[in-house]
């Protein structure tokens, strides 16, 4: 920081930072650049993160081939819609579901949590021109686009391993992106509310049992009706239901249901995100 | 009279039930270097917050470049160059890109801003950690890094959270020389520190903060003349011994101040001080004249030294 | 462990002299003391946790599954038993697994790196080893909770023989010992948190957890993969849970082997703990 280098600072015409233009009520929390946080996103994916990010895909796959070699030497065959399923073709769609909530959900409280208090990585982007909204809609891009990354690699494993019973199964695909999206909606807003490490507990402490019963393993009709109906109303047993329809081709009008499910999860978890954005980033 | 850049009246934050600034008021001018001077948990860095809209105040009104921060943060931030108390830096990005990323969050163009972050490198004598991981850096390095970082959108005022805390001095001097410059082409600073000679150095005008609340503004020559005498004599008898000792030097000077380790006496005359105290049969075991400086004018207003 | 050697003074009625012996001999305890009064804001929701989970996975999991693999195999038709009493012990042994070496991975990490704790305990006249022994020691606290409640889950529910439920807690202790060491030793080698930290949880507790017969017997996996069990300590300690629980065919020589590797490996990795903490600290 000598003088005679100071004087270089102008060598060039400095231009200062155009000014956002959003009007109406996102107006002083949304900038429109939510590219540049997807564009950081992006590279520390491809140059850092990597390595984490390509291992993720490999806990579906470990979960399927076990359970399916293994289990699915003691249990046969799974009755899904009146039809007998291979155990593994049962299970497959399920791990798919749970593997976009599971990173969707991690993306958007752990890791939101980390950025937030330990890297200080929101502190950095607000201090910027960008607002709130940029940062949250960023993120949720980010983990959207991780998600499809899983749903690809594993519709690849699946595909091998001959578990897709019908062409409707590509269709899988977007379907996990949905399913991802809706809990990544709700989960930034979730966070909003979390002071300590200890909350994120309670978060996994409530998508563990969602994950083990949501007719991901076994057919919820195991159980008594009351408990069936606490089931349905868990957004992961739409997710599963609706992934394994496509995958197995077996579908019923009951899918439109767990559409209507996710667009409203979607559309409550934005608006509840939104409303928190400045009780998260704005303390 | 041009408007100011930031007006606050009673301007209120609470986290709680704890008030941490407690409706505090001032105006700072288009191209003024105005510091906010007090000790740690005074409410210095939550003001400077609240300016950069990155928190919500509480109650009283703000205007920042003639914007409300409640509403405007992203205009605000646009024209704004913030340097935070703690080098906030992205440790999973290299040096280089650490300004770039930050220039893009501007919306600043790509190749103006590649450009621009040699330049600013360069300045913050980086060039050849361009390709290092930040946390490779020295707590120096990552300081001018941030103040680095802090220019890339060109700001036309720049809120710097104590920015030479954890500089050797030479970077410190270096650093106020070019936060002068910049304040000479006209970019207004907002400074916080509990450094008196940064504080003397760089502020055209200060506050003194103290528990959320403005106790003293004008500049540092004005604040000393007014809250303090010209000169100081410090005495130091032994810790056991000056509470004793300043019974007995009560009434040379216009005023005594006892501190754990030494006993101050204010004094226009600082020598002829000396002189008395001998006198009286005292013997210090050190004793030294010098000048009154902000920190004694923080000493009196709020019986407090600033850094405890 | 300089300030050890060097003549303590009696400076301000402090006997340096007393707190430097009663270190060396009950240091480790120390640290379990600090880090178990550091656990106790936690406490509440472990214990929900703790409680919530033999449930979870008993009566959840393992009643949903056993529905479907004894319609398939016959009520006796897993080792000689029904399902649930099959999965019971090995479900309770890989939740000890899975507790340890969480703790271990980011207790450890964040001890040198987060909250530098380590460097501060280094500091008093603790030494490396009794850091590693302490904290493994308030690791076992934490995996006691979750094994009682899988216990008493087991008794109050008739799974198996109650004489046998017992005995799981001292071979899922045995195993967290295990496996915490183990963990420790790869953890305290890394110095940067670049996702690898990950790595524990998806390339060690859940595969082992999948592919070492605990949710059926190892031999249902093409032999090829047997060696997994064979390596893991999860299956070590299921085995010898099974033999307690239900009478599982166990010859004695195999119990032997079983506690035998447990105990080695537990043995080893504690000691290249020590040598790691060691030479990190002493810097
Ligand atoms: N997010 C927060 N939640 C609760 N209290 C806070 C928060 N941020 C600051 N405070 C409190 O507000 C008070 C003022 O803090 P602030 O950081 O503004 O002080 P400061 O003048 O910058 O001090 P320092 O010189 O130590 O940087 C402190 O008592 C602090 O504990
Ligand atoms: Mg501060």
């Amino acid at each position: 920081m000598t003088g005679q280098r100071a004087t270089q600072l102008h060598a060039t015409e400095l231009l200062e930072a155009p000014a956002p233009t959003v009007r109406g009520p996102l107006r002083g929390i949304y900038a429109g650049n939510t590219r540049s946080v997807v564009v950081r996103g992006l590279q520390v994916m491809a140059r850092t993160n990597w390595v984490v990010v390509l291992t993720g895909f490999f806990e579906p796959v470990f979960y399927l081939l076990s359970m399916g070699a293994g289990l699915g030497a003691l249990i046969g065959t799974v009755e899904f819609y009146g039809v007998d399923v291979e155990y593994a073709a049962y299970i497959a769609p399920a791990l798919m579901a749970v593997s976009a909530m599971n990173g969707a959900v991690y993306d958007s409280t752990m890791n939101v949590f980390f950025k937030m208090n330990f890297a200080k990585l929101y502190q950095q982007m607000l201090s910027t021109s960008l607002g709130p909204l940029d940062v949250a809609l960023g993120e949720i891009l980010l983990a959207l686009f991780r998600g499809l990354l899983y749903a690809c690699g594993f519709m690849v494993v699946t595909t091998l391993m001959g578990l897709n019973l019908s062409w409707t199964a590509v269709l899988a695909i977007p379907a996990a992106l949905i399913v991802a999206f809706g809990f990544a909606s709700f989960g930034m807003a979730i966070t909003s509310y979390m002071k300590t490490f200890q909350h994120l507990d309670y978060v996994f402490f409530l998508m563990m049992p969602m994950f083990l019963l949501s007719a991901t393993f076994f057919p919820i009709e195991v159980y008594p009706q009351g408990f069936q109906w606490v089931i349905q109303a868990m957004p992961l047993w739409h997710g599963v239901d609706m992934i394994r329809q496509l995958t197995t081709g077996l579908i019923q009008p009951s899918i439109l249901m767990h559409l209507l499910y996710f667009a409203v999860m979607i559309v409550l978890g934005l608006w509840f995100t939104t409303a928190r954005l400045r009780a998260l980033f704005l303390r | 009279m041009p408007a100011p850049v930031i007006e606050a009246t009673g301007l209120t934050k609470r986290y709680g039930d704890f008030t941490a600034v407690d409706g505090i008021d001032f105006a700072i001018q288009p191209g003024e270097a105005f510091g906010f001077l007090g000790p740690n948990g005074a409410g210095k860095s939550t003001t400077m917050r609240m300016i950069a809209a990155t928190s919500t105040r509480t109650s009283g009104d703000l205007s920042v470049l003639g914007f409300d921060p409640a509403d405007h943060g992203p205009e605000i931030r646009a024209q704004l160059g913030i340097v935070p108390q703690a080098d906030q830096l992205d440790e999973e990005l290299r040096v280089i890109d650490n300004l770039i990323i930050y220039g893009r969050y501007f919306g600043l163009p790509v190749p103006y801003v590649k450009r621009r972050a040699e330049e600013l490198l360069e300045f913050a004598q980086l060039t050849e950690k361009r390709r290092s991981r930040v946390d490779g850096l020295s707590g120096g390095m990552k300081r001018r890094l941030t103040i680095a970082r802090g220019l890339i959108n060109s700001p036309k005022a720049m809120l710097l959270d104590e920015p030479t805390t954890g500089l050797d001095p030479q970077a410190r001097h270096v650093l106020w020389d070019r936060l002068f410059r910049l304040k000479e082409e006209g970019t207004t600073l907002v400074l916080t520190t509990h450094y008196m000679d940064e504080a003397e150095q760089l502020c055209d005008r200060l506050v003194v903060v103290d528990k959320g609340t403005i106790v003293a503004e004008g500049s540092p020559s004005s604040l000393i003349r007014q809250y303090s005498t010209r000169e100081v004599l410090e005495v130091r008898f032994g810790s056991a011994h000056n509470e004793a000792a300043s019974q007995a030097i009560e009434g040379i000077g216009s005023r005594v101040e006892v501190l754990p380790d030494r006993v101050l006496v204010y004094a226009d005359d600082g020598e002829a001080a000396m002189s008395a105290v001998h006198e009286r049969g005292l013997r210090p075991i050190t004793s030294l004249v010098r000048r009154s400086s902000l920190e004694d004018v923080f000493l009196r207003l709020t019986g407090r030294s600033l850094i405890e | 462990m300089s300030t050890l050697e060097q003549p303590v003074a009696d400076v301000g009625g402090v006997d340096h002299a007393l707190i430097a012996s009663r270190a060396r001999g009950w240091g480790w305890w120390f640290v379990a003391e600090h880090r178990i009064r550091a656990m106790r804001s936690y406490v509440a929701s472990w214990i929900a946790i703790s409680v919530g989970s033999p449930f979870l996975f008993l009566l959840g999991l393992g009643l949903g599954l056993g529905l479907l693999v004894d319609a398939n195999q016959g009520a006796q038709g897993v080792d000689g038993v029904p399902y649930l009493v099959f999965i019971a012990p090995a479900l309770s042994m890989a939740t000890a697994m899975q507790t340890a070496a969480q703790e271990n991975t980011y207790g450890v990490f964040g001890g040198f790196k987060w909250f530098p704790m380590f460097f501060a305990m280094n500091g008093t006249p603790i030494s490396a080893a009794h850091i590693v022994v302490g904290f493994q020691v308030s690791v076992l606290v934490r995996v006691l909770l979750p094994l009682v409640a899988f216990s008493l889950v087991m008794v109050v529910f008739g799974i198996g023989s109650p004489l046998g439920a017992l005995l799981l807690l001292p071979i899922g202790l045995l195993l967290a010992a295990a496996v915490g060491f183990a963990v420790m030793a790869w953890v305290s080698t890394q110095t940067e948190d670049r996702g690898q930290l990950s790595f524990v949880e998806r390339f060690v507790v859940v595969p082992l957890t999948l592919f070492s017969g605990t949710y059926f017997p190892l031999e249902t996996l093409p032999a090829f993969l047997h060696w997994i069990g064979w390596i893991s300590p999860l299956w070590h300690a299921a085995e010898l849970g099974r033999g307690a629980l239900y009478g599982a065919e166990l010859a004695p020589v195999m119990v032997l082997v079983h506690v035998g590797y447990l105990v080695l490996l537990a043995g080893l990795t504690c000691w290249l703990s020590i040598r790691t903490f060691r030479r990190r600290l002493d810097k």
